[in-house]
């Protein structure tokens, strides 16, 4: 090795870090990102010595594992699973272990900032939080008196916002929503919700590692690495159990499956009518479960009929004998077949009945209530702390007066941002957004600065320069999960568990936690009666001691465990059913009632442009959504993403694997560069490429210009009409060759 | 004596790189470089590929020619379960290692010297797993003593179909991967 | 068709092996000529026994070329080094099955032998440099008066120098992890590469230092400036025309050589079939055909032939192609070495 490149890699995180740093050298230095990695390194207390161990839960992504993280010479070393923890059983992730490098990330915000010329410009003036606060709680009181308190809408991810929101509310807004419902899991717990009355949550419900078949459509697991799932997967297929995945790619899941269906991409829904009519028409259904719980059935069975393998063949590209396979392999492990529900659900807009088609074979398995199904979950009780009661909202949120979407559980991210844009059915002129890219996790940017450039304030809650942080009228660094306390976790899983989360190391600057922020603005906004407690251990002491338990305890172990109820109906768990008919609804009143089919139907996906390519989008197990990338552990790992194209396709366009292309999509939008995987793992009609790359962000100099954004091409949408999800798989793109 | 290896479940591993992150973390190994990390070799063709995915690292081959080439005596075999090791302190940086191994497991350390996967022999002694095995969320990993029989490693390679990687180059490597 | 991909990124290593630039060619270069040197220096000592005291190219010029060309080589392999400091590691043992070692240890008893056969008729060489120094005189006329010890430099050079030549290949072919480097023919075939840059390379020195107008013209003035530092008489030009025939067989042994290596790869593995594509057709084809046997044999053969057959005057001509020749066969084999690979071979 020469001794340049040894100087560069001791010196420096990477060469490419020095060149970003240069172009953005103005900006980046006003983000405070300009202080060096050493320097960051070096923050922990020189005087510390020796190990030190702290339980906690880890925030790279909301499965909140329970994690131990372990603190040498003062300095942050490494994080394990806490073995203790029914969610990690002792074993993190790869981004749950590499999140030792969220506490070091070089892109952190360190101060508060405030814009200093024009939105989305990035020029920003370092502030206290005293003015920082002061200025957002005047232009709050500000909305609040002009337009009304509801006026002030939020996007909150994750657990970190419980307090931001307990402000809000305690302000009067009505309108918090997050992109994990319209935007992830929401057409899937509004599809189980109508057929048994409950969500299938997060965690998942599914009762994977004793499953004896398991369907996986579209469900990447081990590449979407949520936690306990792919141990349970790996259970499973170590087990030998039969697993069938159909998916457009040959996905790490396929490749352990026993039936790979390699099927056109927005078909599913055929495929689904199609393996219930083989398994009613074959009478493979459980009948005694269906007669029991079953609301409607022979109306659906006679919906089914036309739905043949035959006729799915042309619209799935699966043979007819596949399909018949398929269907025989899952009755025949029933009930301890799984039809996996998935989570990013929101595909092509019809996706409610998509899913709930899944929901309604997984009902003629009787794999709800049952072992190796769907479990019955429960969570340890842990009284809510004794806040005076919030103000009633003056009045109602968006969604209900805009007359659409009848089943939407949660508020609809989109439906914010559209009544931010045409100021209906009332204006919207605030936004606070925590942790949460809305650039990057709502579909067409386009909107989403349409409606930012409508608003009063704009208040960004992040730890690092992120898209939106760009957009912001304000930023607040976060402490990263490491360095706070949080609102504990008390989940309702199939072992009921609270895990606490609890500072490991001191934020490296002048980063505060979520709930000293929270209460801090509630203070400014005259609020301060909402926060009776002092501090966040107060809080956290005072919640669990109403509910009997140790803090101590909890403090250091991380994790408390209850008494497990029955999780099968076999087992006397209670075999409830929330729906109107107090049933599980093969046939759906409430649907018909609104309008919508009550047994779902199929329509053919719309085609693209000839010649292009539809645009698919995933995970790597690496990086979380466009959270991670400046991450210098886990961009170490995988520093861009790339495109999968057919290998056929590529020779046919002459692209190599390493090649550099550009993708523009159907309505002419240009994506920054991406490598090509030329790969015998994809169909030839369509590509695929992990989201949360190709950052455009200033205040993010490690990640920026890096692969290339999926949601920068995602400029079609299509909602679907029962709860407002947004389909995102509709765009379609073609390639070109970067010189 | 004892025989450390590492046996492999290509059935469960899911290429998550988890093991590459721990190892980075424990050992600290620099930004830029891994001991450990993950091959994805695909046979076949589009409907019905074949995919294999790997965690790959230094194999502590029995025959291991990074230790005959060493001038220095830097790299050798330790009598401790026979894994290969690096003195960091007689390695002059020659690179010869480097060139010798078949399986590109080692590089240079920013400090000089050349290094490579340890079998986490520091956390071995102390009764521990290697630090990528002990994190792996598909457990698909397993580390022991081959000459016990009754270890988890002899008794995964006397029950299962396992291969090792070129075996044709004669290193006779001591990470095996069930198939 | 095999699809392969690796998330492994460690520089030096990835996308293919590169740990060995210039330095480790280069080092082996000239490791190559000091052996030719050596054993042209060792036979010509033994050849012409103490009896005879003449300005010897062979016996004297090149070993002091050698020795100089062996510490430049040392220096570069230091260079490559990538903890220098430890260097002096490798001489506090002796590992039997190393080549570096074993490498490492010769050129320790490289540098002792080149020494006494450069003194043995330095006085005759240097004039300049007897007169200033008379002990070398009183060393030579040590050395002249005993056959037995004479003839023990002598064999001591040949056999060292064949041990280096060989041992410069070895260096590369022990590395059975690159295909194209596993062959047993390198250490004869960088032996006799060496062999032939050795004898290019005096026999440019003697058309360099040939009676007035036969030499070059733009030699005249650093061959009088030299004349002047060092006192000498005009080298034994009759030498010449042996080199030049030696050096023609070396080429064509060498040519040989570079054949059956080459067929060796092609008659073995897929892997070696594909490691020799790298030089037959591959990236390295164009600068191996053209430099290493264009330029660097075939020419040469057929200047030195046309020079020997008296049809044309002795030129630098064939030295300078022979010794670029000599680094281009180093640097190619070791860069297309370094790529060649076991798992490549898969795809
Ligand atoms: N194009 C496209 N859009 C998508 C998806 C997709 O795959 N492709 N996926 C959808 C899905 S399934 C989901 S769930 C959503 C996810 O959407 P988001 O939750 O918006 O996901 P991220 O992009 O990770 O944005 C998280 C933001 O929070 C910041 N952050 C991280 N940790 C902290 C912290 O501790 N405190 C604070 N204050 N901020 C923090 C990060 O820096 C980042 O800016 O996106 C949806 N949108
Ligand atoms: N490492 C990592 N893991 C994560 C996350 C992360 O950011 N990083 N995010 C988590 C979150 S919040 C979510 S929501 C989940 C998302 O994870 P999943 O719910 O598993 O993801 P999806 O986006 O539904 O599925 C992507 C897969 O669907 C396939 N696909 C695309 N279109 C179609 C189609 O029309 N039909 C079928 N059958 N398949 C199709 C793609 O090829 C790809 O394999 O991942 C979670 N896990
Ligand atoms: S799944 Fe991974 S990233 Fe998510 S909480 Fe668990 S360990 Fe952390
Ligand atoms: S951690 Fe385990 S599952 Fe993940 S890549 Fe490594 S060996 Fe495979
Ligand atoms: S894998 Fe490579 S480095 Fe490890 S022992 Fe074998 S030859 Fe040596
Ligand atoms: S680099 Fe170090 S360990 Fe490797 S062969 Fe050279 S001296 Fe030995
Ligand atoms: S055994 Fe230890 S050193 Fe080797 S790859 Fe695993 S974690 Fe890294
Ligand atoms: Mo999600």
């Amino acid at each position: 090795m020469s001794t340049d490149q040894r100087v560069l890699n001791a010196a420096a995180p990477s060469v490419s870090r020095r060149r970003f740093l240069k172009i953005t050298a103005a900006s980046v230095a006003a983000l405070g990102a300009a202080g060096t990695f050493a320097e960051s390194l070096s923050n922990g207390k020189p005087a510390e010595k020796g190990l030190r161990q702290v339980p906690t839960f880890c925030d790279l992504c909301f499965w909140k594992c329970g994690a131990i993280a372990t603190v040498r010479d003062g300095k942050l070393w490494k994080i394990e699973g806490n073995p203790l923890d029914p969610l990690s059983r002792g074993r993190l992730c790869p981004r749950g272990t590499g999140g030792v490098g969220a506490h070091f990330d070089p892109d952190r915000v360190r101060t508060p900032l405030l814009r200093v010329s024009e939105r989305g410009q990035e020029k920003w003036k370092a502030v206290s939080w005293d003015e920082a606060l002061d200025f957002i709680a005047a232009r709050m009181r500000k909305i609040q008196a002009t337009y009304g308190p509801e006026s002030f809408a939020a996007f909150v991810h994750g657990i970190g916002g419980t307090f931001l929101k307990h402000t809000l509310k305690a302000y009067g807004a009505v309108n918090i929503a997050a992109p994990s419902f319209a935007q992830c899991r929401g057409p899937r717990d509004t599809a189980f919700r109508l057929t048994f009355g409950d969500d299938v949550g997060s965690p998942e419900r599914t009762d994977i590692e004793n499953a004896q078949c398991l369907v996986l459509i579209g469900s990447h697991l081990g590449e979407n690495m949520h936690n306990t799932q792919v141990q349970e997967f790996a259970t499973a297929v170590g087990r030998g159990a039969s697993i069938i995945v159909a998916d457009p790619r040959f996905s790490v899941a396929a490749s352990k499956a026993k039936f790979y269906l390699p099927i056109k991409a927005g078909t599913d829904l055929a495929l689904l009518l199609a393996w219930m009519n083989v398994i009613v028409g074959e009478n493979l259904y459980d009948k005694a479960y269906v007669e029991k719980y079953g609301f409607g059935f022979e109306q659906f069975a006679a919906e089914l009929r036309p739905y043949t393998p035959e006729w799915a063949y042309p619209e799935t590209g699966i043979d007819p004998d596949t399909i018949r396979a398929t269907a025989r392999e899952m009755a025949r492990y029933r009930p301890a077949t799984l039809i996996h529900p998935g989570r990013h659900s929101n595909w092509y807009g019809d996706d409610t009945q998509r899913v709930r088609a899944v929901a309604l074979l997984n009902a003629l398995m009787g794999s709800w209530g049952r072992k190796g199904g769907f479990y019955i979950p429960s969570s340890m009780d842990v009284p809510a702390y004794p806040y005076p009661p919030l103000p009633k909202p003056s009045k109602p949120k968006i969604e209900s007066l805009i007359n659409k979407f009848p089943f939407a559980g949660e508020n609809i991210s989109t439906a914010i941002r559209d009544a931010t844009i045409t100021g209906k059915p009332y204006p919207v002129k605030g936004w606070l957004v925590y942790a949460t890219n809305l650039i990057n996790s709502l579909p067409n940017q386009d909107e989403t600065i349409r409606a930012i450039q409508q608003l009063d304030l704009l208040v960004v809650v992040d730890v690092i320069g992120s898209e939106i942080a760009g957009w912001a009228d304000v930023v607040l660094p976060e402490s990263v999960y490491l360095e706070r306390h949080d609102e504990m976790n008390p989940e309702l899983f199939k072992h009921p568990f609270i895990a606490l989360r609890q500072p490991v190391i001191p934020s490296p600057a002048h980063q505060k936690p979520n709930w000293w922020i929270a209460k801090r603005l509630a203070e400014k906004l005259g609020l301060g009666a909402y926060y009776p407690w002092n501090d966040i251990e107060d809080y956290l002491a005072a919640r669990l001691k109403a509910g009997g338990y140790s803090f101590d305890e909890l403090k250091r172990q991380g994790i408390l465990t209850g008494k497990q109820p029955p999780i099968y109906f076999d087992d006397g768990a209670p075999a409830t059913f929330d729906t109107p008919s107090k049933k599980i609804e093969f046939y759906s009143t409430q649907l018909a009632q609104a309008g919508f089919d009550p047994v779902p139907k199929y329509t053919p996906p719309e085609p693209g442009p000839p010649g292009s390519y539809r645009l698919l989008f995933g995970r790597a197990p690496v990086h979380s959504f466009s959270r991670t990338q400046t991450n210098p552990l886990l961009s170490d790992l995988m520093s861009e993403n790339s495109v999968w194209l057919n290998a056929a396709e590529a020779r046919r366009l002459g692209l190599n694997s390493g090649d550099y292309v550009r993708l523009r999509n159907q309505d002419g939008r240009l994506s920054n560069r991406i490598r090509v995987k030329a790969t015998e793992r994809i169909r030839p009609d369509c590509v695929y490429m992990v989201h949360g790359f190709g950052h455009t962000a200033k205040g993010l100099p490690h990640a920026f210009g890096k692969g290339a954004s999926d949601a920068g091409l995602i400029t079609r949408y299509k909602t679907d009409p029962l709860m407002g999800g947004t389909g995102m798989n509709v765009n379609f793109v073609t390639l070109e060759r970067e010189a | 004596m004892s025989r450390f290896a590492m046996v492999i479940d290509t059935r469960r591993c899911v290429g998550c790189q988890d093991c590459v992150v721990a190892c980075k973390t424990e050992n600290s190994v620099p930004q830029g470089y891994c001991r450990d990390w993950i091959v994805e070799e695909v046979h076949g063709a589009f409907p019905t590929p074949h995919l294999e995915i790997r965690s790959e690292r230094c194999n502590h081959c029995a025959e291991p020619p990074c230790v005959s080439c060493c001038p220095t005596g830097a790299s050798h075999v330790h009598d401790f379960g026979g894994v290969v090791l690096v003195h960091h302190d007689l390695c002059i940086g020659c690179k010869a290692c480097l060139a010798a191994c078949p399986y590109d497991a080692r590089f240079i350390h920013p400090d000089g010297y050349a290094d490579k996967c340890t079998f986490c022999i520091h956390r071995v002694a102390k009764g521990l797993d290697p630090a990528c095995v002990s994190v792996c969320p598909t457990h698909c990993m397993h580390f022991g003593d081959l000459d016990d029989p009754t270890s988890e490693v002899s008794r995964l390679l006397a029950s299962r179909t396992h291969h090792t990687l070129l075996p044709e180059a004669g290193t006779q490597p001591r990470v095996f991967y069930l198939t | 068709m095999i699809e392969l991909t690796t998330t492994r990124h460690n520089p030096l290593i990835d996308p293919s092996l590169h740990v060995w630039e210039w330095q480790i060619p280069v080092y082996l270069f000239l490791g190559g000529l000091v052996a030719g040197l050596m054993i042209i220096a060792g036979i010509r000592l033994i050849v012409l026994r103490p009896s005879r005291r003449e300005a010897l190219v062979c016996c004297t010029i090149g070993p002091l070329l050698g020795l100089a060309a062996l510490s430049l080589g040392m220096f570069a392999l230091f260079l490559d080094l990538a903890h220098k400091l430890h260097v002096w590691r490798l001489y506090t043992t002796f590992e039997p099955t190393s080549p570096m070692s074993w490498g490492s240890w010769i050129l320790l008893l490289v540098y002792p032998a080149l020494l006494a056969n450069a003194l043995a008729h330095l006085p005759e060489a240097i004039p300049a440099l007897a007169r200033r120094f008379p002990v070398l005189v009183a060393i030579s006329d040590f050395i002249l008066a005993r056959l037995r010890l004479v003839l023990a430099i002598g064999f001591a050079n040949v056999a060292l120098g064949v041990a280096l030549g060989i041992y410069t290949g070895i260096l590369l072919g022990a590395l059975g992890a690159r295909p194209l480097w596993n062959s047993a023919l390198l250490g004869p075939l960088f032996l006799f590469s060496g062999l032939s840059a050795a004898a290019a390379l005096l026999h440019g020195i003697l058309v360099l230092s040939a009676p007035d107008e036969e030499r070059p013209a733009f030699a005249d003035f650093l061959l009088s400036s030299l004349a002047r530092v060092s006192g000498a008489r005009p080298l034994d030009p009759n030498a010449g025309p042996v080199l030049a025939g030696a050096d023609n067989s070396f080429l064509t042994i060498e040519l040989a050589l570079l054949g059956l290596f080459l067929l060796g790869h092609l008659t073995s593995t897929a892997v070696h079939r594909q490691a020799a594509g790298l030089l037959l057709t591959g990236p390295y084809a164009a600068p191996f055909w053209v430099f290493v046997v264009g330029l660097g044999i075939l020419i040469p053969l057929l200047l030195q032939t046309l020079e020997l057959t008296h049809r044309i005057r002795h030129t630098l001509a064939p030295a300078v192609l022979v010794l670029f020749g000599g680094i281009a066969l180093r640097v190619i084999l070791v860069a297309a070495g370094q790529e060649s690979h076991w798992f490549h071979a898969l795809n």
